[in-house]
């Protein structure tokens, strides 16, 4: 008899994929500048290292909160003690406030329509035990967080179907992409319960569209499914068009407190926004009553620290921090970005034009021998093992084009991503001059133009319909 | 199409049972001493609230701790950004230590072989789903923690078949009622994957026998199955018996590093030892690769706040705090105890003998109206509502034996202790069972204590003869 689960003993977990090689190839030889100036460069870390200051400097004139005081009196009693699955509502009040700020105080959240959890990774998990059965499925459009297939799958045995989202029209989600995902999952012979997207997307660092969102809202609508939408980057926005979260657009077309409004839930986390990834802090907003109740329960396996709770309330609850920080956060968001870009072109390398995220999804396949996924993961492996940057490629995410990588450029300092930016020039140099011909020189040049159109669209405020180009 | 998932629909999560209506009603009307003298008396909350004055005074000593701080040093950015599922070595390391000294040292416990998560609810459940199936079952000996209910079957699908313990020999666990229990989950068609056992019990407050302790050991290996052990009130023991753990257990028969090893875990927590329910700390303990492999990775779903792990690192490397709060935990743990015993006697009722926890099992069988559990609700109900103290009806453990309850004593102060303690007095008093103690009353009282007195000696001897065969 098996003397394990089924779930132990398997690899749902998804942490067997080569995408973990370049982790575990970095764990060995970590770049320093001082100790380790040839080491690995972490470029595979969605982390958000840019603002911390600001949060130290508020620690420091405010030091109560880390000390379990209040007013000057101790509540390290009060805290100790506090596991109540409601949340602590000081803190739930902070974090409701806190998304509303992050999407221009244009929609409010309710603090008890949340449901706190220990991470995203808790939240989206407890969405699934809540929406889906054994075998039921979420529609996801790719590329996707590999972090789902373990999140969403693997104790939930919940599957996921993927709506396909290609280059050419900047993987935006379209009609037909959804329909297609949902015919799919019938013929699995899944029923499919929802659908769940990032917004802003990882990988691609772009915030959905007007037009996605509608679209997204008329299919759940008439599949009568649920949509997540996962925001939590919403606060790493930096520029033009803007964060529209799909709860503003529930409230814009009168949608608020009707059956289709029960079944559209938010996550959220402080782990991207506020870079702490540490504190464990995540949220589920829903609608429906039903799964607040429910996803309350099961918060019971993954709590926040009170000891956190407390300290994050009194953060979220200024608003003269909360106010400068999310305008910070975003210049240097978008500084530092502009740096990764500019770094690329350089080396002849263009990224999908984003937004927002820690990361920009970049386009090398002119890099690749053969358009081909054994072709992007031998550049891949080139990248890791000689230019020695980790960076994730895109079948790690489920595109289904090769050749796009994700890399993150929020988790380390100006100068090693500068470091980071020269080795890949020189790598991709030397890449060219040995294959460099006319047709290539060609190639890469109708390959921009296709670029420069895809931005113009992006770009475009009238949301033209994607494929209509 | 149905929207929500069966597991939300259904009512897995146990909590419709009227074992939370005292919890609701202790809300609506909770006793304050000074501004609520008459509200409800919480005894049925398990929590430590008798040693915080030690932990705050070392807090006050060492400050860098919770001000996110080593050497004055701020490292809020490396705590911030730490979410690495192995937990924080030093945190581990601690806990391995601490797990150690509360089991005397005579134990080791490797803190590579410790899985973090958050709060022993989460620890158990990951444990069930690393090692069953949805309809598998584990055995669990009767009375056992609500909880339970939830954290092992809810999202799981596995199952729990009771062991049944009575009274008759101290609610101990016999040879008779594992291979019971194992038979009748056959009959119910389940696979068996393993034992689980709370050591110290909730809400016995004893801790188990050797005698116990080597009879699961044969048990599982002769079944090959797992067991585990929930010892999260393994620092609360306060009898003059150690304690003892099935690690000890597994020394002592030479059997670590044997197949059967690998199918021990153990699952600790601080929420009772220390009093943090609130942090959220709790720990999986196996020799078993795969499984802490597995459960490192589940472990994603419930990771402790890096803030947290850092403050009770600090904390509990400190070996002078923890030898001293672990002395003195117990010397206020047995006087709070003895309060409550002694007052429960002068009210005429007796509890099973008990050396740990944070409560004592109580007998009130005698107030019974009738021997049914209809009988206990409506003896729960007048506790409730009329005497106003929240306690646990033995109905919401699964005990098989209408009458019994557990009362907690270490989640108030001594002066409302003293208090609830008068107002059940004044309760049974007034009773017709009070008022109409007669000569055979009174015998079947002192009987009934001649025989708690006899199980007493029974679970203080350390010759642990078989409990049957008194």
């Amino acid at each position: 008899m098996g003397l394990l689960s089924r779930k132990a003993t398997c690899n749902s977990h998804g942490q067997d994929s080569s995408y973990f090689l370049g982790w575990e190839e970095y764990e060995k030889n970590p770049y320093d500048d001082i100790k380790n100036p040839d080491g690995i460069i972490q470029m595979g870390l969605a982390e958000n290292q840019l603002s911390f200051d600001l949060i130290e400097s508020w620690l420091a004139k405010n030091p109560d909160a880390a000390n379990f005081e209040r007013e000057g009196q101790s509540i390290f009693r009060e805290l100790a003690l506090f596991q109540d699955y409601h949340g602590l509502p000081s803190f739930k009040k902070a974090m409701a406030d806190f998304m509303s700020e992050n999407r221009g105080n244009r929609v409010s959240f309710d603090p008890k329509k949340l449901v706190l959890t220990a991470g995203a990774t808790s939240a989206n998990e407890t969405l699934m035990f809540c929406l889906a059965d054994p075998g039921d499925a979420f529609l996801l459009p790719t590329p996707y967080y590999p972090g789902f297939d373990r999140d969403l799958k693997w104790r939930t045995e919940a599957e996921i179907v993927p709506i396909q989202c290609t280059s050419a029209n900047g993987f935006c989600i379209t009609k037909s992409a959804l329909e297609e995902a949902y015919e799919q999952a019938q013929k699995l012979n899944l029923k499919v319960k929802g659908v769940l997207i990032t917004n802003p997307s990882n990988p691609l660092g772009t915030t959905t569209t007007r037009t996605e969102l509608n679209h997204l809202l008329d299919f759940v609508s008439r599949k009568n499914i649920h949509l997540i939408s996962d925001e939590i980057y919403s606060g790493t926005v930096f520029t033009s068009p803007g964060f529209i979260s799909v709860m503003e657009v529930l409230k814009e077309k009168k949608l608020e407190n009707t059956d289709v409004s029960k079944r559209v839930h938010i996550v959220y986390s402080l782990s991207k926004d506020l870079g702490l990834p540490g504190f464990r802090v995540g949220v589920i907003h829903s609608n429906d009553d039903i799964v607040v109740a429910a996803a309350t329960k099961m918060s019971s396996f993954g709590l926040i620290s009170s000891q956190t709770q407390y300290l994050l309330s009194s953060l979220l609850s200024d608003k003269s921090f909360t106010k400068n920080y999310l305008k910070e956060n975003q210049i240097r968001l978008k500084n530092r970005h502009t740096k990764l870009v500019s770094g690329l072109e350089a080396a002849g390398i263009e990224c999908l034009k984003s937004n927002a995220g820690l990361f920009c999804w970049v386009d090398m396949r002119h890099l690749l021998r053969t358009n081909t996924f054994e072709a992007e993961i031998e550049l891949w492996k080139k990248i890791v093992y000689e230019v020695k940057l980790n960076i994730s490629p895109g079948s790690s995410c489920h595109c289904n084009e090769p050749g796009w990588f994700r890399v993150c450029f929020a988790n380390m300092s100006e100068e090693t991503l500068k470091v980071a930016l020269n080795r890949l020039k020189m790598f991709v140099d030397g890449l060219l001059s040995t294959t460099r011909s006319q047709s290539e020189h060609r190639r890469l040049r109708s390959l921009r133009k296709m670029k420069v159109s895809n931005w113009v669209f992006r770009l475009s405020f009238h949301d033209r319909e994607p494929e209509e180009r | 199409m149905k929207q929500l998932s069966t597991k939300v629909t259904s009512n897995g999560h146990g909590q419709d049972s009227s074992y939370f209506l005292g919890w609701e009603e202790y809300e609506k009307n909770p006793y304050d001493e000074i501004k609520n003298p008459n509200g409800m008396i919480q005894m049925g909350l398990a929590e430590n609230q008798l040693c915080f004055d030690l932990i705050e005074s070392w807090l006050a000593k060492n400050p860098d701790a919770a001000s996110l701080k080593r050497n004055g040093q701020s490292i809020f950015r490396e705590l911030a950004l730490f979410q690495d599922y192995h937990g924080m070595p030093e945190f581990k390391k601690a806990m391995a230590e601490f797990m150690e000294e509360i089991r005397g040292n005579r134990v080791t416990f490797d803190p590579k072989k410790i899985v973090l998560a958050a709060g022993s609810t989460s620890a158990n459940e990951t444990l069930m789903f690393c090692l069953a199936e949805p309809g598998d079952a584990f055995l669990l000996p009767t009375p056992y923690y609500p909880g339970f209910d939830r954290d092992l079957k809810w999202r799981t699908g596995a199952e729990i078949v009771p062991i049944h313990c009575s009274s008759s020999n101290g609610f101990q666990i016999t040879e008779a009622a594992l291979q019971q229990a194992y038979q009748q989950a056959h009959k119910l068609d389940l696979k068996v994957k393993g034992v689980l056992v709370t050591n110290p019990s909730n809400p016995l407050g004893t801790a188990l026998t050797r005698r116990e302790l080597n009879l699961l050991v044969d048990f599982i290996t002769s079944k090959n199955i797992h067991l585990i052990s929930d010892e999260i009130y393994s620092g609360t023991m306060f009898g003059f018996e150690q304690f003892i753990s099935v690690m000890d257990v597994l020394k002592d028969k030479k059997l670590e590093n044997t197949e059967v090893s690998k199918r021990v875990h153990v699952v600790y927590s601080l929420s009772k030892d220390l009093g943090l329910p609130g942090f959220r700390v709790g720990a999986i303990y196996s020799n078993d690769e795969m499984i802490v492999s597995a459960a490192t990775k589940m472990s994603s779903f419930g990771l402790v706040s890096s803030q947290t792990q850092y403050l009770l690192s600090a904390l509990l490397s400190d070996k002078k705090f923890t030898s001293q709060y672990l002395e003195e935990n117990q010397k206020r743990l047995k006087s709070r105890q003895k309060q409550l015993v002694s007052g429960l006697e002068s009210a005429g009722i007796t509890c099973l003998r008990s050396n740990a926890g944070l409560f004592c099992w109580v007998d009130m069988r005698h107030l019974l109206d009738t021997n049914t559990f209809e009988a206990e609700l409506d003896l729960w109900k007048k506790i409730v509502y009329n005497v106003k103290l929240n306690i646990s009806p033995g109905s919401s453990c699964h005990c098989t034996e209408p009458g019994w309850f557990r009362v907690c004593f270490a989640n108030m102060s001594e002066d409302t202790l003293d208090l609830a303690l008068k107002r059940l007095k004044t309760f049974v008093e007034s009773t017709d069972c009070g008022r109409m103690i007669s000569r055979s009353s009174h015998e079947r009282l002192k009987s009934l204590r001649k025989k708690t007195v006899s199980n007493w000696v029974f679970r203080v001897s350390w010759s642990d003869r078989v409990p049957d065969e008194r």
